[in-house]
């Protein structure tokens, strides 16, 4: 592949719907981690919420808007039942118990006995044709971009423009949010919790809705996974999907309006111009070794980013989370 | 509970002893659910991707691949003709048949999750899967090309189970508890010491499990690789902590941070080991020809009482370190109150460098003695962290002891489990207890009530 190529396919994914998709769920983590300073190493978990509503939906036949109804109440379930008992402890139990709740429950989706509701290993497949999810596309039928390499087709664009749209509204609902009062509030309790609750602040309570809120959030994001895929299983949901939106949040900046949709972007470019220009120099590389490389470079990226710019790319250092305490 | 005012640790253990007690009672009341698996025969039935490749008369390719096999009289049988079909999303790949050697290679169009269906009808005459349910195997995962499948063959054991096949899966579970506490007591030391959740523990049990493996396979005895294994494992934490851990802690980073930092160390370094190693799960030449012995209650092979042995060993020998030397005691006056113990002479990062090196030297043990009495596997160290992080909590966030005893009673658990419950659920026990714990006694059964908020 020409680099051009390389550069244009790229750029394809950082525009299009894996991105948008990253965005959504990554707006919701920002609120928790990035704005609350809650480690909720189980973001995961909300996501299969929202997917997996919306795939009992279709399978039983109940419709694409009680499916998103289902996936926010189960995220609205799940992030009390995580937040009430966690959230009054100190912050590495939300951690330890966010990353085993969600695979706990990604394992009780996938075992056997479950198989009437979620499909168990197989999962749900059919749901737009079920769900209707592509009747109001009005883009008409053909392919649009430019050369072969950064073309969309209508259905895609169609998943990119519902998708960056409801990244859009989330992103301008938590940048009202963050400006007014509640928003300082949540900012305090990041920077010192203690100082938060001499004010007179009810620390558990503010921690909580923005738990909620994030989770919530974060169901639309696996609800939106869940449509444009047309089929949901238990093997997509593992915690490295967690860790790569917080390479997402980290990336665009934790705790800034527009980092997460900066991050998702330049998360997608940079991951998929290095597979290309991977399998450019070295040719075998993406039968064998391209999900594995993928995730190496992943890890590395978090580590370098975490130690030498925490602030990221919109961030602040001197109100950056990750500052000197 | 009325023994509210017994002095403070009796009261622990009597708790922590009755929680056993009412454990260890559950599990003999669930009826058994699901087949034990006869490891003697799987044994028996090892195939490898170098007979694959030769039964195929070439490279495999893009393919999921395997060997059917049934003891049967004491020797391996292979069913011929038998019907293997790959799906993908409810949608038909492919499919295979056995050939007189029972092996079949489905050709895949490339990585990705599929399901693997055995036909149980064109099975021959005299064998049969050992659980039905198992007929068709979920999630098989394909990240690098091709993937080995097993279906377990042989005789239903379901329903007819003694006293002795109960004690015996709870002496696994204790066998696993005692790795789980030797590659555990690493975890709660670090975060003793520096506050640190450190998930790249993880990392290091595979790596101890890995360079022992790479001696093991270039021809070193088994048993002589284990102290250069550790030895590995020692320098790999004293490394980590001297090139990442202390510079981070000199920048006074967030706790937080540095454990995203670890995250990324984490995910980086075992994909590294999946690219090196490859993914398909390997045997020390010490796990082969592993035959259980009748001991009257239990059968165990020579293998588990070795494990089981040099566990108790390793873990008397870092309890009286912590409890009688002024090493140990300088450890604990770090972990209790770091500032204090520097403004009373001790070195804290050396003290520091030192907890690292036995981290990484007992990971490695862990990593090696799960290695031999399971798999090595380049996620086998991931595998295992959620249980080690559930018996970390279970003890006591920091708390060494705690992470001794939360890790057997979390192993005996774990193992015990699929005695009453779907195997499937195996871990799914572990990681509800965790969270149950945290909901009761968010100490830890052995921690001290030190929380706030």
């Amino acid at each position: 592949m020409s680099w051009l190529g390389v550069f244009l396919l790229a750029l394809q994914t950082a525009l299009g719907f894996p991105a948008a998709s990253y965005a959504l769920a990554a707006t919701g983590l920002n609120l928790q981690f990035g704005y609350t300073g809650l480690s909720n190493f189980g973001m995961v978990a909300f996501l299969m919420m929202g997917a997996y509503g919306m795939a009992i939906s279709a399978d039983r036949g109940w419709g694409i808007w009680v499916g998103f109804a289902l996936g926010i109440t189960a995220a609205v379930v799940l992030a009390l039942l995580l937040g009430i008992p966690t959230l009054r402890l100190r912050a590495d139990y939300l951690s330890v118990v966010t990353i085993a709740t969600a695979e706990i429950l990604r394992l009780v989706i996938a075992a056997r006995p479950s198989a009437d509701l979620t499909g168990a290993a197989r999962g749900i497949g059919g749901l737009s044709s079920n769900l209707g999810f592509f009747k109001p596309n009005f883009i008409p039928e053909g392919s649009y971009g430019i050369g072969d390499d950064f073309v969309f087709n209508s259905r895609q664009l169609w998943s990119m423009l519902v998708c960056w749209t409801l990244v859009l509204l989330a992103t301008l609902l938590i940048r009202a949010w963050v400006r007014s009062p509640w928003g300082r509030v949540l900012r305090a309790i990041r920077e010192d919790e203690d100082a938060a609750r001499a004010l007179g602040k009810n620390v558990v309570v503010y921690k909580l809705q923005s738990f909620v809120i994030g989770g919530v959030i974060g169901s639309l994001a696996g609800a939106m996974i869940a449509l444009d895929s047309g089929s949901v299983g238990p093997a997509r949901w593992i915690a490295p999907l967690t860790f790569a939106l917080y390479t997402v949040v980290i990336l665009g900046g934790a705790g800034t309006v527009w980092g997460p949709v900066v991050g998702a972007v330049v998360y997608w470019f940079v991951l998929d111009f290095a597979d290309g220009a991977l399998n450019n120099l070295w040719f075998d590389v993406s039968d064998t070794t391209s999900g594995a490389f993928r995730l190496t470079l992943m890890g590395i990226g978090l580590m370098l980013l975490m130690v030498f710019r925490p602030q990221g790319i919109l961030g602040n250092k001197k109100e950056a989370f990750a500052s000197a305490r | 509970m009325s023994l509210d005012r017994s002095p403070r640790t009796p009261h622990r253990f009597t708790l922590a002893a009755l929680l056993a007690l009412v454990l260890t009672g559950t599990f003999f009341w669930g009826s058994p659910a699901s087949a034990q698996s006869d490891e003697a025969d799987a044994a028996r039935c090892a195939f490898t991707k170098a007979e694959a490749v030769e039964a195929n008369g070439g490279p495999l390719g893009q393919s999921i691949w395997g060997r059917l096999c049934q003891v049967r009289d004491g020797k391996p049988a292979f069913p011929e003709g038998v019907e293997i079909t790959v799906t993908q999303d409810g949608k038909e790949v492919a499919s295979a048949t056995t050939d007189d050697a029972g092996v079949f290679v489905v050709e895949i169009p490339g990585n990705g999750t599929y399901q693997v269906a055995l036909d149980t009808k064109t099975l021959p005459k005299g064998f049969a899967l050992t659980d039905a349910d198992l007929a068709t195997l979920g999630a098989v995962k394909v990240n690098l090309g091709d993937q080995q499948v097993t279906f377990r063959l042989g005789e239903d054991t379901r329903g007819s189970r003694d006293l002795q096949d109960y004690l015996t899966t709870a002496a696994k579970g204790l066998r696993l508890g005692l790795i789980l506490a030797v590659a555990a007591v690493g975890l709660s030391l670090v975060y003793g010491v520096t506050g640190l959740i450190n998930f790249a523990h993880a990392e290091l049990v595979t790596f101890g499990a890995i360079v022992a493996f790479v001696l093991n396979d270039a021809g070193m005895p088994f048993w002589l690789c284990i102290p250069f294994a550790i030895a590995a494992g020692c320098l790999a934490g004293y490394t980590s902590d001297r090139l990442l851990w202390r510079p981070l802690r000199k920048r006074n980073m967030a706790l937080v941070s540095q454990m995203v930092v670890s995250i990324g160390l984490s995910i980086a370094v075992r994909n590294i080991f999946l690219i090196v190693f490859g993914p398909n799960s390997r045997r020390y030449t010490a796990a082969s020809g592993q035959r259980e012995k009748d001991f009257g209650l239990v059968r165990l092979t020579p293998n588990d009482l070795i494990i089981m042995g040099i566990c108790v060993v390793v873990l008397i020998g870092i309890t009286y370190m912590l409890r009688k030397t002024r090493l140990g005691t300088a450890i604990r006056a770090t972990a209790d109150n770091p500032d204090l113990a520097a403004s009373s002479g001790i070195g804290v990062n050396k003290i520091i460098a030192i907890v690292w090196i036995i981290c990484g030297g007992m990971a490695a043990l862990g990593g090696i003695l799960y290695g031999l009495s399971v798999t090595v596997t380049s996620d086998m160290g991931f595998i295992l962290l959620l249980s080690m992080f559930a018996a970390v909590v279970l003890g006591g966030l920091g708390n060494a002891y705690g992470a001794l005893f939360g890790a057997i009673i979390l192993g005996v658990m774990q193992e015990t489990s699929g005695l009453f419950v779907d195997t499937a659920y195996k871990f799914v026990v572990a990681l509800a207890v965790l969270i149950v714990v945290l909901l009761v006694r968010p100490q830890g059964l052995l921690g001290t009530k030190e929380r706030f908020g």
